[in-house]
């Protein structure tokens, strides 16, 4: 009768697979694919303008002493329009911002900056999506923190809302 | 209300891929010119999970990313690197997650530990059972 517990054993592994399932149900699922390179410096990029009356972009605009955002945007992604506003807030703070267009015309971009406003000191394009593979970035809209030695240090993935504002200008302050 | 009937038609509008700007790069879509070379490509782009459509390798997917991924691949190999060189410059930006082959370290150990541990446990109550039976 030494074996008895062992009867126990199936019931056990139910209850357990039970409370996986149910923690799977409770708990929604994180589908974002974070960067990796948080914490790691601004990979190498350089970017050609992304339209007319616009500059380039390259990681060298960025180790300047100076912490900055990048902001990674599309003409064609319906969240970037919604982000623009707080885009264009978190600007009026004093916060540069640098972005990078995704697979877009110029003419698009033109008509995208003219309808939502242009928060942007510089904006490179992206054309075939390498620079955002070697940003680890997975879609857009994405905005990454980079400190004023050019290291990233905070991604955020999705777009910016009212109440994101407040601690990304936060963070960025800190990193100075 | 006119205005946000449009607002409504026009996000829930589906586009299709090739309404998105811009051409893939050149070698998303264009096999290597030395056959064993672009079947070494092959293999590792069915070994990567594409970013975003999650459940599919990039070399299934149509998303654009997939498409940069699969040049990245090709140009990488196409240079001389190898594949482990290639797989750990993509984990590097976004990390284990990025290949269907978990790594055997860390909690990925308890996935190829798992079956052998299973079997063990099973094999050992079949034993027992067996010798009830003998004697």
């Amino acid at each position: 009768m030494k074996k008895n517990w062992l009867i126990w054993a199936p019931l056990a592994l139910f209850a357990f697979l039970g409370g996986i399932f149910l923690y799977g149900l409770v708990e929604p699922k994180d589908e974002y694919v974070r960067s990796n390179l948080v914490g790691r410096p601004l990979p190498e990029f350089a970017l050609p303008a992304a339209t007319e009356g616009v500059q380039g972009l390259s990681n060298t605009d960025f180790a300047d002493g100076k912490p900055r955002m990048l902001n990674i945007f599309a003409s064609w992604c319906l969240p970037c329009k919604a982000e623009a506003p707080f885009l264009e807030q978190i600007k009026e703070a004093g916060v540069e911002i640098h972005a990078i267009a995704i697979r877009d015309k110029p003419e698009d971009v033109a008509a995208f900056l003219a309808e939502h406003g242009n928060p942007f000191v510089r904006i490179g394009a992206d054309m075939d999506m390498l620079i955002q593979l070697k940003l680890g970035s997975s879609g857009v809209p994405e905005t990454y923190l980079i400190d004023g030695k050019g290291r990233i240090i905070h991604q955020h993935i999705g777009d910016i809302r009212a109440e994101h504002v407040e601690p990304l200008i936060a963070k960025l302050k800190e990193a100075k | 209300m006119k205005r946000f009937v449009i607002a409504c038609a026009l996000a829930f509008s589906i586009v299709p891929a090739a309404a998105q700007e811009g051409l893939p790069p050149p070698l998303a879509n264009q096999q290597l010119a030395d056959p064993a070379q672009e079947a070494r490509a092959l293999e590792l782009m069915q070994r990567l999970r594409c970013i975003q459509c999650q459940g599919q390798s990039i070399h299934d997917s149509d998303a654009p990313i997939a498409a940069a991924m699969r040049h990245e691949v090709r140009e990488r190999i196409k240079a001389g690197q190898s594949e482990a060189e290639i797989e750990s410059w993509l984990i590097e930006r976004y990390g284990d997650w990025i290949s269907f082959a978990p790594p055997a370290s860390g909690s990925g150990l308890i996935l190829w530990l798992l079956p052998i541990l299973v079997l063990g446990g099973a094999l050992l109550v079949a034993r027992g059972r067996f010798r009830k039976r003998e004697a």
